[in-house]
């Protein structure tokens, strides 16, 4: 049975880019258990063995359209809807550490 | 006068087609009866009311026309509108303002459908009964200390509420009929790829599917044909004819056709009351002559633990976009704190505790080590599962079943127990995972409360669906003298 621990919880926060407080932690690691333990029977299914994975309910070729330029969204209408925009583009908070 | 908002789909186009009424007028009724009655329900998040009477007046202008022309519709929050907001539920996309359409809004407002504003749901359509929507929970017009179902609750107590007589709703697990099922109301997931998701905010890419939401097979079958149809823009949309909905839903009848009832989604987990009224329902197919059979569906007893790491799995990742930059909020930019600090906190702000939870699910099954136990074995289970209805439908035209375990739960009751929540999708789940197509539709009442029996159908026969709903619908309402929502408690307008 799987057993969660707070410290799971918190790195799998960090791989999700959520800062979770303290009290979040310690209530999803609980609940966590409580949902996997239910969803773990799904292991039990033996004769899923040699079954080929579905990824999709219907089947599909890759779909191509042809290489031709069409008009896209205006960039005035895309920024509008942005936190923050400067010079046409959008403006993100710094991404590299200052010591670098 | 007749009150318009009590009219069908099909009553109110004849009604503006044949210009007996404006549908200006119709849909200034429908304004009215929300501004009367959606303080109590709570079903919409925002009402365009300005942008429903300038699509009516291009219909009485004569500049569109068609089946639907001049339809008041509730359509979900999940569905991209341009210059409208779009919330999904969710604090993270408040005052959004999509600058484009979903393939989906483009198409009503190409049929002269009229758009009165988008409804509550579940933040990311995670939930079944919308009280995981951020702006607060929608009440069943059946009883206004009970949810209505979900994700799709707002769609489908606009309808039952006669807010609308058409809804959009968009189903993952169950989350159109669900609703369906718990209002009294006739909810459709057509086959996966039936409608176009362009411009539907992802939640589980391999499951979501817009259908619609109505008070009749017949104005369902033609919400079905006017959003259906293959789209350019969503490669994973079906490049062929919209099946026959609307003929079938006229043809209404069951003679020949083979009915299969499920074993494995009746007995244990279902409110007797909701078997009873099931079971009635499958007798009454049998005196409309159609032949009923039981049938096996071993794995579908894996349905709930494989859905609940798929959908969560492809959640995770799909989530990933709501990222603090392009759209949507943004917090603790305080001009020191890096990108991915400010993305983790304005994740953990703008998103709800049901939506971080699955987050951390998805995360989780995706993570190495895990991956083959958990993911890897839910997608060789669905397999399973696909393959049991192929089996199935060897044997029957069509499967039937409760559309969900019981009536509408009070507000509250499972929100601080996940799995119950869960559980409420039980028999809706398996369609999700194979792709076919299934419809809730009203069967009757428990405990004063609506029962829903669901018809599943092979891919791409969602005619099936119509022509079994159709015939049951019009003996159930020869039996009860009228709709079953005709019983439903009037719902007072809000006292000032």
């Amino acid at each position: 049975m799987p057993e969660i621990t707070r410290e799971e919880v918190a790195h799998l926060a960090r791989l999700s880019r959520l800062a979770l407080d303290d009290a979040e932690l310690d209530g999803l690691a609980a609940q966590l258990d409580v949902i996997l333990a239910a969803v773990a029977q799904i292991s039990q299914v033996t004769d899923a063995a040699d079954v080929p994975p579905t990824t999709h309910a219907v089947p599909l070729e890759n779909v191509t359209r042809p290489d031709v330029v069409r008009p896209s969204l205006r960039r005035e209408d895309v920024l509008a809807g942005a936190p923050a925009a400067e010079d046409g583009r959008f403006r993100v908070p710094r991404i590299l550490d200052d010591s670098a | 006068m007749t009150d318009l908002t009590r009219l069908t789909a099909v009553e109110t186009a004849a009604a503006v087609a044949s210009r007996d009424v404006s549908a200006v007028e119709v849909a200034r009724a429908h304004l009215d009866r929300i501004a009367a009655v959606d303080g109590a329900v709570h079903a919409f998040l925002h009402v365009d009311a300005d942008g429903a009477l300038a699509q009516a007046a291009r219909v009485d202008a004569g500049e569109v026309t068609g089946p639907l022309a001049g339809v008041p519709l509730a359509l979900k929050d999940v569905i991209v509108t341009r210059g409208v907001p779009t919330t999904v539920g969710s604090r993270i996309l408040e005052g959004w303002r999509p600058p484009y359409d979903a393939t989906v809004t483009t198409r009503l407002r190409d049929a002269g459908v009229v758009v009165l504003g988008k409804t509550n749901m579940d933040e990311f359509a995670m939930g079944s009964s919308t009280e995981h929507s951020a702006y607060g929970p929608t009440h069943n017009p059946w009883d206004l200390t009970r949810t209505p179902g979900g994700s799709g609750g707002g769609s489908a107590a606009a309808v039952a509420a006669y807010e609308a007589p058409l809804g959009v709703g968009t189903d993952t697990g169950g989350s159109i009929r669900q609703p369906a099922s718990v209002t009294g109301t006739v909810g459709v997931k057509p086959t996966y790829g039936g409608v176009s998701r362009f411009g539907l905010v992802a939640f589980s890419s391999s499951l979501d599917q817009a259908g619609p939401c109505a008070r009749t097979v017949l104005d369902a079958a033609l919400l079905h044909e006017a959003i259906g149809g293959h789209d350019p823009a969503d490669s994973t949309s079906i490049d062929a004819p919209v099946p026959p909905v609307v003929e079938a839903a006229r043809r209404a009848s069951v003679q020949g056709l083979r009915v299969a009832v499920v074993r494995e989604l009746t007995g244990e987990g279902y409110e007797a009351g909701v078997q009873e009224r099931f079971d009635e329902a499958v007798a009454l197919l049998s005196e409309l002559g159609a032949t009923v059979t039981e049938v096996s569906c071993p794995h579908f007893v894996h349905a709930l633990p494989a859905y609940y790491l798929i959908a969560p799995s492809e959640a995770s990742s799909n989530l990933a976009r709501f990222d603090s930059v392009r759209y949507g909020l943004r917090v603790g930019d305080d001009g020191d704190r890096s990108l991915e600090e400010v993305m983790s906190l304005t994740r953990d702000a703008g998103f709800g505790a049901e939506v971080k939870r699955r987050i951390i699910l998805g995360t989780y099954a995706l993570s190495s080590g895990y991956y083959d136990a958990y993911y890897g074995q839910a997608q060789k289970v669905r397999t399973l599962i696909t393959r049991d209805f192929t089996a199935a439908f060897e044997q029957a035209d069509v499967l039937v079943s409760p559309a969900s375990p019981g009536v509408a739960f009070p507000l509250g009751a499972k929100l601080d127990d996940p799995l119950a929540m869960y559980r409420q999708d039980l028999a809706t789940i398996p369609s999700n995972l194979y792709g076919g197509p299934a419809m809730s539709l009203p069967v009757g009442l428990s405990e004063g409360l609506p029962v829903g029996l669901q018809v599943m159908a092979p891919t791409m026969r969602d005619d099936l669906l119509y022509q079994v709903g159709g015939a049951l619908e019009a003996a159930l309402h020869d039996r009860w003298g009228g709709p079953l929502l005709a019983s439903a408690p009037e719902l007072e307008a809000a006292r000032a």
